[in-house]
């Protein structure tokens, strides 16, 4: 859509601060705010993870920079020179009401146990709920979907803006728990009753109801864009765009809204009866007024296991994206990723047992569960294996969203491959609640959904800012990020081989676990300098806001139509909608010079459709 | 030549923008045709309008949370040895059987009034809306002297988990009925003052959609619930 129309009807230019920015009803505003709203979490739960590393490879050691000196921790004494240990006795030695934050959960610096049950709670909590879904589904869901289908904005721009400001309503929520006496929820993410269900097991009272409420209010949230989502999706593409047509990652986000829109509610049913059994004194998960704890696991994992999927999806239509433009191929087999995907979703919601093989469950249903679930291994080797024909024989190149995306590729089969391990019951039933499936969600989160998220971010960096990011510091970031990943996350299959529980607060207190010890140290190591590179990447995104080379319209020389709109791009989008004549990924095409050939060329002699690019 | 067409893209495509949020049927179909003959081109052929659709995904995700409440109670009942367990209260079935009876007529009036709604009867419309309302709020009182009268016999969220899954399934819908007739009041509301006409009455559908699942998933409670 260059050339001939540059202007756009923009009706909504001269709008004040506060509809522009705030209160904005255009999807690709909503989209850069929950990216924000994400990357403000992702700090959060980095952090999070940073401090239970340093339990697990330090135990009961003070944290450095606030933490008191070793000599006091000990043995009791303070060291004089030390002013932390000076600032550590006079806040202990107040009245336990008039103590600080800090005093409760870290005394000394010393993480404890009721703190490092929260830590690990609100860690897995806050980055599947507040960092993945905001922007693999808010930022990627709204910045791409009305762009890439040919639209204005979505079907209901002002539920759109509803649905972010309700997540933060949620977030606001789920933070305020660190700050509310009994400290957060600290039941696991995943709030298995009775644990959860009463707050004389783990001392938490409204820490667990706020993560209910927060969770509810998220719903809504979810709720509200899925809506969006689907209806954009089937009723406002662009002319000519045919189901068949829209991108990988559309088909992925449509997928995701719709299990999205059916998994939520169930999770809002059961966070609604365990707010219930909390604050109305009813039993319905406790055993001793005729409860059934069980029952809450089948709920949360009927929501749950689809929940893995919403987000896993996403990154797999950004990685598919991603792949074929730098590998200047078509995409293969695109209606059989389209049908993988489709086949992903539906396994989704009748494999949600393979998390309850410990739990007591029949075992005959267990052996059902197992055998669903290995089925899903097939459309997920469909993709795999499509994504490496794409790869087969391209004209690859290897900028940083490249790198990003085959991170994704081989780190989801590592991911993928354990998770058939453990799908099978005898093997699951030796390494159930270990560092295994540890190694395995975060090799499935952060090495398929995060690399994604960088990927994708790297990827649409020029149409959301108008300019490019810092290539050699992306570079460096990225290497760092999977050696570092590598690093951390790997060596937890050995200790969960080895037997090391997860979410134990002190591994030295177990003495067939004692020569583990330096693994969990070396863990610990690549884990900080995780986490400390990612800051290199959020600093490279605000430099290059300001200062990066500016873009071009289509820097990556992509086929769909969100590169079609020009920068900045007004609330609107297209000048004229774009008038769709092909598939997403015609790399390369013999019919014409160049190596790629947008969707809204039209290639018959027409002098009317050529003008629709220069 | 070219820009008079791009201009005209224009002034169709600000219009959608001021429409599309509402749906007034499917976006219209501009610019080309798709290259491909037999290509439909999906964009123009929307057989269903963006509200509506909505609205039925809405729907979809309401009865997903039903089924999470009535896969406990399936869980809850069928795992039973005494259900109702010993010392709690019977449910009222025969006057529940009558109430459902109420709900189910105003099913059949709400869908009288739909059926005026394309010819456009406003007094029809407005008489069919305010007995379906009404008919609500009868159930609802009755629902509410039954629930006052179980209390009484001792049946509490707090009894037994035969009286927590009853209060939370049952209430569940009764809020949904609650909000379905405000629904509706407002509409008709709006209705008085106006807001409506043969072409635009968008709203009255809507809510007439809430109404017929609020309407449907009751059979469903009543049979499982209060039936034994």
């Amino acid at each position: 859509m260059s050339g001939t129309a540059t202007k756009s009807p923009d009706a909504h230019a001269h709008q004040g601060f506060l509809r522009t920015y705030i209160f904005s009803l255009d999807h690709k505003m909503i989209g850069k705010q929950f990216l924000i709203l994400g990357l403000t979490m992702l700090l959060l739960g980095g952090g999070l993870a940073l401090l239970i590393r340093w339990q697990l490879a330090y135990p009961e050691k003070p944290l450095p920079l606030i933490g008191a000196s070793e000599q006091f921790v000990t043995t009791g004494d303070p060291d004089s020179t030390s002013s932390w240990d000076r600032t550590w006795t006079e806040w202990l030695s107040k009245e336990e009401k008039e103590q600080n934050w800090l005093t409760r959960n870290v005394p000394q610096g010393v993480i404890t146990p009721a703190f490092y049950n929260s830590l690990f709670t609100m860690h897995a909590t806050i980055m599947i709920f507040f960092v993945v879904m905001p922007i693999l589904v808010g930022c990627f869901g709204n910045f791409l979907i009305p762009l890439m289908i040919g639209t204005r904005d979505m079907a209901f721009p002002v539920l759109n803006m509803l649905s972010f400001w309700i997540a933060v309503i949620a977030g606001i929520i789920m933070i305020a728990g660190f700050f509310v006496p009994g400290g957060h929820a600290a039941a696991g993410w995943t709030s298995y009753t009775p644990l959860s269900s009463d707050p004389q097991w783990t001392g938490v009272d409204w820490g667990q109801n706020l993560w209910c409420i927060s969770l509810i209010i998220l719903g809504i949230s979810s709720l509200m864009g899925s809506i969006n989502y689907i209806t954009t999706i089937i009723n406002m593409r662009a002319p000519g765009m045919t189901l068949f047509r829209m991108p990988l990652a559309i088909w992925s986000l449509f997928i995701v809204a719709i299990l999205l829109l059916l998994a939520l509610p169930v999770l809002t049913a059961a966070l609604a009866m365990l707010l219930f059994d909390r604050m109305a004194g009813t039993h319905f998960f406790a055993p001793s007024g005729g409860g059934e704890p069980l029952l809450w696991q089948h709920l949360f994992w009927f929501f749950g296991h689809p929940e893995v999927y919403i987000l896993i999806l996403p990154g797999m239509g950004i990685a598919s994206e991603i792949l074929a433009v730098f590998s200047r191929k078509p995409i293969f087999g695109y209606k059989a990723m389209v049908w993988a995907m489709v086949a992903i979703a539906f396994l989704g919601w009748i494999v949600w047992g393979h998390h309850m093989f410990q739990s007591g469950m029949n075992p005959a249903l267990g052996t059902t569960f197992m055998v669903s679930t290995m089925l899903i291994a097939v459309p997920s080797a469909i993709k795999t294996f499509n994504w490496l024909g794409t790869l087969w024989g391209g004209n690859i190149r290897f900028t940083t969203p490249m790198l990003h995306a085959l991170a994704f590729v081989s780190m989801f089969v590592i991911g993928g491959l354990s998770g058939i391990y453990m799908a099978s019951t005898p093997v699951d039933i030796f390494i159930h609640d270990t560092y295994y499936i540890v190694a395995h969600i975060h090799y499935v989160v952060f090495g398929g959904s995060v690399f994604a998220i960088f990927g994708g971010i790297v990827f649409w960096f020029p149409k959301m800012f108008g300019r490019m990011m810092n290539e050699k510091l992306n570079k460096i970031h990225f290497w760092l990020t999977f050696l570092a990943f590598n690093g951390t996350f790997f060596p937890m299959h050995i200790l969960g081989v080895g037997g090391h529980m997860r979410r134990i607060y002190n591994p030295l207190q177990y003495e067939f676990l004692k020569d583990l010890q330096p693994i969990n140290i070396f863990i610990s190591i690549c884990a900080f300098v995780l986490g400390f590179t990612q800051l290199l990447f959020l600093f490279n995104m605000l430099y290059s806001i300001k200062r990066g080379k500016k873009a071009e319209d289509n820097p990556w020389q992509a086929n769909t139509l969100e590169w079609m709109a020009i920068y900045p791009i007004p609330h609107g989008n297209f000048a004229a909608l774009p008038t769709v004549y092909r598939g997403p990924y015609e790399y390369s095409s013999p019919e014409v010079e160049e190596d790629w050939l947008p969707q809204t060329k039209k290639l018959a002699a027409s002098a009317h459709g050529n003008g629709h690019h220069g | 030549m070219t820009a008079e067409i791009f201009d005209a893209d224009i002034a169709r495509g600000e219009d959608l923008a001021r429409k599309k949020s509402f749906g007034q049927g499917p976006p219209p179909f501009f610019a080309e045709p798709p290259f491909d003959p037999g290509d439909r081109g999906e964009g123009s052929n929307t057989p269903v309008g963006n509200v509506f659709l909505a609205m039925l995904l809405f729907i979809g995700a309401d009865v997903m949370f039903f089924a999470g409440l009535i896969g406990a109670f399936v869980v809850f009942r069928f795992g039973a040895i005494d259900w109702p367990p010993f010392g709690q209260p019977r449910l009222p079935i025969a006057v529940t059987g009558l109430n459902t009876l109420i709900l189910l007529v105003s099913g059949v009036t709400m869908l009288q009034t739909w059926r005026h709604l394309d010819d456009w009867k406003r007094r029809r419309i407005a008489n069919g809306l305010n007995l379906t309302a009404l008919l609500g709020v009868i159930f609802l009182l009755v629902q509410g002297y039954e629930w006052a009268k179980l209390i009484r016999f001792g049946l509490t969220m707090q009894s037994s988990v035969y009286g927590a899954i009853f209060y939370t399934l049952i209430g569940c819908h009764a809020l949904h009925v609650f909000g379905a007739v405000i629904w509706l009041l407002v509409v008709l509301m709006q209705l008085q003052r106006n807001q409506f006409n043969a072409k635009k009455h968008n709203s009255i559908k809507l809510a007439g959609m809430y109404w017929f699942l609020v309407v449907a998933l009751w059979p469903v409670l009543y049979g499982l619930v209060y039936l034994r």
